[in-house]
C-alpha cells in the first residue's frame, strides 16, 4: 500500500480519492434515513476481520436496484431450469412471460422423444374475473389441460403477487390435482412481495424441491465417486464444462441443482456421497437439509477461475481419499493447464495491472474475482445484489445474524434424520475422520476474506453509487448485469454481463477460463472508446467547436 | 435454452396461456414514460416488476432503462404501500431530480386497490406544488396488454398535463403526432416528415434518443431526449393532431380525441403508415393537418417504392404469410402484405380488443382472400394454426423464431421484442421509406430461401 501511495496512486492502487472519501461522496446525496441505511451496506474491506455489512436488508423504495423478486428467484432461477417439469405460472401474464427462456440456463434432453418444457411459458393469464372471484378453478383447468397435452412427469405451480392477496390456495389445488392425475404436482408460494429480493425465492424453492422431489427414487447409482453439484445453473454451459472435467477425473455427477438437470436426477440425488456447493447463497439450505436428513456432507467449491477449479478438484479427490483419484485429478489438471497456460501468458501482457469492479449475484461477485486474479487484474470494488451477511463475512457469522421480519416470513423446514436412509454410505464417519485432520466441511469463508485491504465493498449498489465509482476510479471493466450494462458503457467503461455472459460462455473450468480471458482481453483492449470523441472535439466542455473542426480540416 | 426437442403439436389451451403473444401493461406505460424528457418511470408494486420490465426493454433497445419501484414488502402488500410510495418518490427526486415522474400501477397495487389519486394529492401537498409533476396511469395486467398500457399512458399524459381549455390562438407551425409503439428510427422519420411539410412536431412519446442514444461525455441521471413537459402542456394549442394506430378508433376517447374534445385541436386518425395505401392515407392526413402539399422528395420516394413493387412482384406474389404482433402493427402489416400480393393466411394478436378483427379484415386488399384472424391468441395457438395453414413466411417478434425453425420458413422480424437480431431500435417501417425497408426485407427473405433451397445455388436471381 505504501509503495502504491509512493507512486502517486491511492490505496486502491489506482488514481483517485481514498476509498473512505469515495464512500462519503456516494452517500452525500441521500436523505438522512437513506444515507444511514446505505452507509451500513458499504465498507472498506478488512480481510483479516471482516466487518459487519447490512446485507439482505430491504431495498429502499425509489432506489433503483438491480434486484428482482421472490418469484424470479424461485421460478426463474432455482426450479425453472429443470427441463422436464412442466412449469405453470399462476397469475397475470407478465411474470410468466418475463421468465420465459430469459435466463441462459442451458439444457439438453436426455433421450430421443423427450420434450424440453423450458421452451414453453405456461401461465393462467389471470383476468379481472379471477382477481375478483378467485383463480383456483382456472388453475385447476390449466393443470388438467397441460397434463392432457404433455403428460409430464411433474407439474409445478408458481404464485405471483395477486395470488396470495386474493387468497388462492395453490397448495390445495396441487394436492387435489396430484390425486386426480396421479403425477407429482406441487406449488410454490413465491409471491413477488415476499422477502427483500430474489433470495427469498431461492429459499422457498429449496424448501419445495426438498419436500417434493429429493429422496423419491432410491435406485442405487453405479459409480465409484458420485456427487451432486448444488447451486450451478448452467449459464452458458458452465455445468457442462464442469461435468466434462469431472468425467475426465472419473467423478460422476448425479444431479446439478439446477442446471441442465432432469426431474429424475433430482429425485435420485440423495444417493450421492457428497454435495459440493457452487452458489452458496441460493442453495446452502438444500445442502444443510440433505446433510441432516441423509447424512451427506457438503463443502464449498468454486469452478470459476483456474486456482478455484484446481483447488476444488483436489478437495473432492481428498474427500474420497483414494490415490487413484488423487493422481487422476493431477493428471487432468496438468493436461488442461497445458492448454490454458499459453493463453494466460499472452493475455496477461495486456491485462496485468488493469482494474475491475464486480456487482452481481449472490456468489458471482466473489467467484469471478478468481478469474480476474488469474489475469493479473485488481478488483478494486465488489458487492452482491442479493447475498446475505454470510456470503460477505463467512459462515462463522451465521449465529449472529439477526432474523428480521422479512426472513421470518420464509418458512424454515424442520428436517429430521431419515431413519432408513441416513448415512447409508458411511459418509458421516468419513466426514468425522477428515474433519479431525483439518478438512473443512460446511464451510464458506465469504467474499471479503479474499479481497484486498481497503477495497470498497458495496452491497446492492445503486445506479448513483455506480456512477460515482466510475467517475472517481474509472475501472477498466465492470462485471454486472444487463440492467446496468448500458449505463456503464455509456460512461466509457466496458461491462461484462455475469448473469447472461453477454450470450457467451461457458466461463467455468479450464475451457471456460480461456473463453473468459479472451473475452476480457478483447473488452479491455478495444479501441472503440477512442472514437467517441471526434477529431474536432478539442474543448474541455465537450461541446463541438466549429473553430477546432475548421482547424482540423485545414491541417 | 437450446430447444433440441421438437415442439409437440399444440392444441390451443382453453384456459391457460401457452407462450403468450403479449406482455404486461406496465411495460407499455414505461416505454411511453421513457419518451418524455427528464421523466422517470415509477412502478407502484413489487420491485420484480420494474426489474423484469427493465430487463426486457433493455434486451430490445440495448440502452439504459431505469425504472424505479416502490418495492413492496409483505407488510405493505397487506397494509398498503402509501409509505413506500412517499419514500420512493422522495428518493427518486433526491437522486434523479426528474422533471416528471410517470407512475404506473402493477397487478399488486391494483389488486389491493391502492388509492393512487389520494397518494398523489398527498405528495402534491407535501411539496406544495414545487415537486416534479406526477402523472399516473392504471395498468393492471389482468385487463390489457403492453399495447393497451402504452396507449393508456399516452392518454394519461395529455389528460393530466394539457390544460383542458378551448384554445383560440393556435401555433400553426406545430403538429402533434401520437405515433404509437414504433421504433426509434420510425420516431425520427416521423419528425423528419413533418419537417418536410414545413412544420415542427411534438411527438408523444418520443423515445428515439432516450432509447437509442449516443455515448455520454458525462453521466446523465436520466437519458437525454424526449418530449419536454412544456411541449406536452402546449399540445392543445398546436395546429392539429395526427394519431396513428387503428385501435385508437376503438377507444372510447383516445388521447387525440381527448385533446380535440377539451382543447379543440383537430385530430386526424390514421393507421400506422405501412404500405402504400396506408402511407397515402397518412400523407393525406398530414397534408390536411398542415395545409401543404406533398414535397417532391416524398413523391419520388413513393415512386421508387411502386417501382420496387413492380420489380419484385414475380418473387413474392402468392406467397403465404402469417403475422403476429401488437394489434396496430398487425393491422397495418396485413394491409401492406395484401397490397404487395402476398396472401396473409393468419393474422393474430395477444390482445382481446373488441373490433380489432373487423379492422384487420377491412384492411385486406380486395381480391385477396381474407385470412384467419385470431385475437387473444398465444404462440401455441398461432403455431398450431400455422402447422395447419403452412405459410411460406412468418412475420413477428423474436418469439416466433422457434416456429420458423420448426416449419423451416423465413421469419421477418418486426414488433416487440426483437432480441435475436441487432438493431431493433433502427428498424424503419413507417412511410414510403419504411415500407421500402420492410419490403426489401421480405423480398430478400424469399430470395435467400429460394437460393438456399435451390439445387444449383446460383448467385444470379
Amino acid at each position: 500500500m505504501s509503495e502504491e501511495t509512493a507512486n502517486g496512486k491511492g490505496p486502491l492502487g489506482v488514481e483517485g480519492p481514498s476509498p473512505a472519501e469515495a464512500m462519503e461522496q456516494m452517500l452525500e446525496v441521500y436523505p438522512k434515513k437513506t444515507k444511514r441505511k446505505r452507509g451500513k451496506q458499504m465498507l472498506l474491506n478488512d480481510p483479516q476481520t471482516p466487518k459487519e455489512i447490512g446485507a439482505n436488508s430491504r431495498t429502499v423504495p425509489g432506489i433503483i436496484t438491480q434486484r428482482g423478486c421472490s418469484y424470479a428467484g424461485c421460478k426463474g432461477v432455482v426450479i425453472g431450469p429443470i427441463y422436464d417439469i412442466l412449469h405453470i405460472t399462476h397469475g397475470p401474464i407478465g411474470c410468466g412471460w418475463y421468465s420465459w427462456l430469459s435466463r441462459r440456463n442451458m439444457t439438453k434432453i436426455r433421450a430421443e422423444g423427450e420434450t424440453n418444457y423450458l421452451q414453453y411459458s405456461m401461465s393462467t393469464d389471470m383476468q379481472e374475473e379471477q382477481i375478483v372471484f378467485g383463480g383456483e378453478k382456472k388453475l385447476k383447468e390449466a393443470i388438467r389441460e397441460a397434463y392432457e397435452e404433455f403428460k409430464p412427469k411433474a407439474i409445478s405451480v408458481y404464485a405471483t403477487c395477486p395470488v396470495g392477496l386474493i387468497g388462492d390456495d395453490i397448495h390445495s389445488v396441487c394436492r387435489d390435482m396430484k390425486k386426480e392425475l396421479g403425477i407429482n404436482i406441487f406449488g410454490f408460494s413465491c409471491e413477488g412481495y415476499k422477502g427483500v429480493s430474489q433470495s427469498a425465492g431461492h429459499h422457498i424453492a429449496n424448501n419445495g424441491v426438498f419436500k417434493n422431489m429429493i429422496g423419491l427414487d432410491d435406485t442405487p447409482v453405479e459409480a465409484k465417486y458420485k456427487i451432486n453439484i448444488l447451486g450451478e445453473y448452467n449459464i452458458g454451459g458452465d455445468a457442462w464444462e464442469i461435468d466434462r472435467i469431472l468425467r475426465l477425473c472419473g467423478i460422476h455427477i448425479i444431479g446439478t441443482l439446477s442446471g441442465g438437470v432432469s426431474y429424475d436426477e433430482i429425485c435420485n440425488c440423495h444417493m450421492a456421497d457428497l454435495n459440493v456447493v457452487m452458489c452458496h447463497r441460493s442453495i446452502n439450505y438444500m445442502a444443510e437439509m440433505m446433510e441432516t436428513k441423509f447424512g451427506i456432507p457438503w463443502f464449498k467449491v468454486n469452478f470459476i477461475g483456474l486456482e478455484g477449479t484446481k483447488k476444488s478438484l483436489r478437495k473432492i479427490a481428498q474427500y474420497f481419499g483414494e490415490k487413484e483419484l488423487i493422481d487422476r485429478v493431477e493428471e487432468v489438471i496438468a493436461a488442461e493447464m497445458a492448454e490454458v497456460r499459453p493463453v494466460v501468458q499472452d493475455v496477461r501482457k495486456r491485462t496485468e495491472g488493469k482494474t475491475a469492479a464486480l456487482f452481481v449475484g449472490g456468489s458471482r461477485a466473489h467467484h469471478y474475482q478468481d478469474l480476474f486474479q488469474d489475469m493479473g487484474m485488481k478488483v478494486i470494488s465488489a458487492g452482491y445484489e442479493f447475498a446475505h451477511r454470510d456470503d460477505y463475512e463467512g459462515r462463522d457469522v451465521l449465529p449472529h445474524i439477526k432474523v428480521d421480519a422479512d426472513t421470518r416470513n420464509i418458512e424454515e423446514l424442520e428436517v429430521e434424520q431419515d431413519t432408513e436412509r441416513f448415512n447409508l454410505r458411511n459418509t458421516v464417519e468419513r466426514k468425522k475422520s477428515l474433519e479431525d485432520s483439518g478438512f473443512d466441511f460446511s464451510d464458506y469463508e465469504g467474499m471479503m476474506r479474499q479481497m484486498a485491504k481497503d477495497t470498497l465493498v458495496i452491497d446492492d449498489i445503486s445506479h448513483h453509487e455506480m456512477e460515482k465509482l466510475i467517475e472517481l476510479y474509472h475501472p477498466d471493466i465492470i462485471g454486472s448485469g444487463i440492467k446496468d450494462k448500458y449505463v456503464i458503457e455509456k460512461m466509457g467503461v466496458p461491462c461484462k454481463q455475469l448473469h447472461s455472459y453477454d450470450y457467451g460462455g461457458p466461463y467455468a473450468g479450464f475451457k471456460g477460463a480461456i473463453n473468459f480471458f479472451k473475452e476480457v482481453d478483447r473488452m479491455t483492449s478495444t479501441k472503440v472508446w477512442k472514437l467517441v470523441r471526434a477529431p474536432w472535439h478539442e474543448d474541455a466542455s465537450g461541446e463541438a467547436s466549429a473553430d477546432a473542426e475548421l482547424a482540423n480540416a485545414s491541417v | 435454452m437450446s430447444a433440441t426437442a421438437e415442439m409437440t403439436p399444440a392444441q390451443a389451451p382453453r384456459s391457460a396461456t401457452q407462450n403468450a403473444c403479449k406482455l404486461c401493461a406496465p411495460l407499455g406505460a414505461s416505454m411511453v414514460f421513457k419518451g418524455v424528457q427528464g421523466c422517470l418511470p415509477f412502478l407502484h408494486g413489487s420491485q420484480g416488476c420494474a426489474t423484469y420490465i427493465r430487463r426486457y426493454m433493455i434486451s430490445h433497445f440495448r440502452e439504459p432503462v431505469d425504472i424505479a419501484s416502490s418495492s413492496f414488502s409483505e407488510d405493505d402488500a397487506i397494509f398498503g404501500g402509501a409509505r413506500n410510495f412517499a419514500t420512493g418518490v422522495e428518493n427518486v427526486i433526491n437522486q434523479y431530480q426528474p422533471e416528471i415522474i410517470g407512475v404506473a400501477t402493477t397487478c399488486l397495487s391494483e389488486t389491493i386497490g391502492e388509492n393512487m389519486i389520494g397518494m398523489i394529492r398527498e405528495y402534491q401537498e407535501r411539496y406544495a406544488g414545487q415537486g416534479a409533476p406526477l402523472v399516473h396511469v392504471s395498468t393492471p395486467s389482468y385487463s390489457g396488454t403492453h399495447s393497451e398500457g402504452f396507449h393508456a399512458a399516452v392518454k394519461a399524459l395529455v389528460e393530466q398535463l394539457v390544460p383542458p381549455e378551448s384554445v383560440t390562438h393556435r401555433d400553426t407551425t406545430r403538429l402533434n403526432i401520437l405515433p404509437g409503439m414504433v421504433s426509434c428510427a420510425d420516431l425520427r422519420h416521423l419528425r423528419e416528415l413533418v419537417g418536410l411539410y414545413g412544420l415542427s412536431a411534438t411527438l408523444l412519446p418520443d423515445y428515439n434518443q432516450t432509447l437509442e442514444g449516443e455515448s455520454w461525455d458525462q453521466y446523465h441521471r436520466i437519458s437525454p431526449g424526449g418530449t419536454t413537459l412544456e411541449e406536452i402542456r402546449e399540445m392543445g394549442a398546436n395546429a392539429a393532431t395526427l394519431e396513428l394506430g387503428h385501435t385508437l378508433a376503438l377507444q372510447k376517447e383516445s388521447a387525440g380525441a381527448w385533446l380535440e374534445n377539451h382543447t379543440g385541436v383537430h385530430c386526424h386518425h390514421a393507421g400506422l403508415p405501412i404500405g402504400i395505401r396506408l402511407s397515402d392515407a397518412f400523407f393525406t392526413a398530414l397534408s390536411q393537418a398542415t395545409g401543404r402539399t406533398m414535397p417532391d422528395s416524398l413523391r419520388a420516394e413513393r415512386g421508387r417504392l411502386v417501382d420496387a413493387y413492380v420489380d419484385a412482384h414475380k418473387y413474392i406474389a402468392g406467397r403465404r404469410v402469417a403475422i403476429v404482433g401488437e394489434p396496430d402493427l398487425v393491422t397495418s402489416l396485413a394491409a401492406f402484405v395484401s397490397e404487395i400480393g402476398l396472401q396473409p393466411v393468419l393474422c393474430a394478436t395477444g390482445s382481446k380488443l373488441k373490433g380489432w378483427a373487423e379492422q384487420v379484415a377491412a384492411e385486406i386488399e380486395p381480391g385477396i382472400e381474407k385470412p384467419e384472424i385470431v385475437k387473444g391468441a398465444d404462440h401455441a395457438q398461432f403455431s398450431a394454426r400455422c402447422r395447419a395453414l403452412q405459410p411460406d413466411m412468418l412475420i413477428g417478434s423474436s418469439k416466433v423464431y422457434p416456429l420458423a425453425r420448426e416449419l423451416d420458413v423465413p421469419l421477418v422480424r418486426v414488433g416487440f421484442p426483437l432480441h435475436d437480431r441487432f438493431g431493433a431500435q433502427r428498424l424503419l417501417t413507417l412511410g414510403y421509406r419504411g415500407t421500402q425497408n420492410l419490403f426489401d426485407l421480405i423480398v430478400n427473405a424469399v430470395l435467400a430461401r429460394r437460393q438456399d433451397d435451390s439445387v444449383t445455388g446460383y448467385s444470379y436471381l
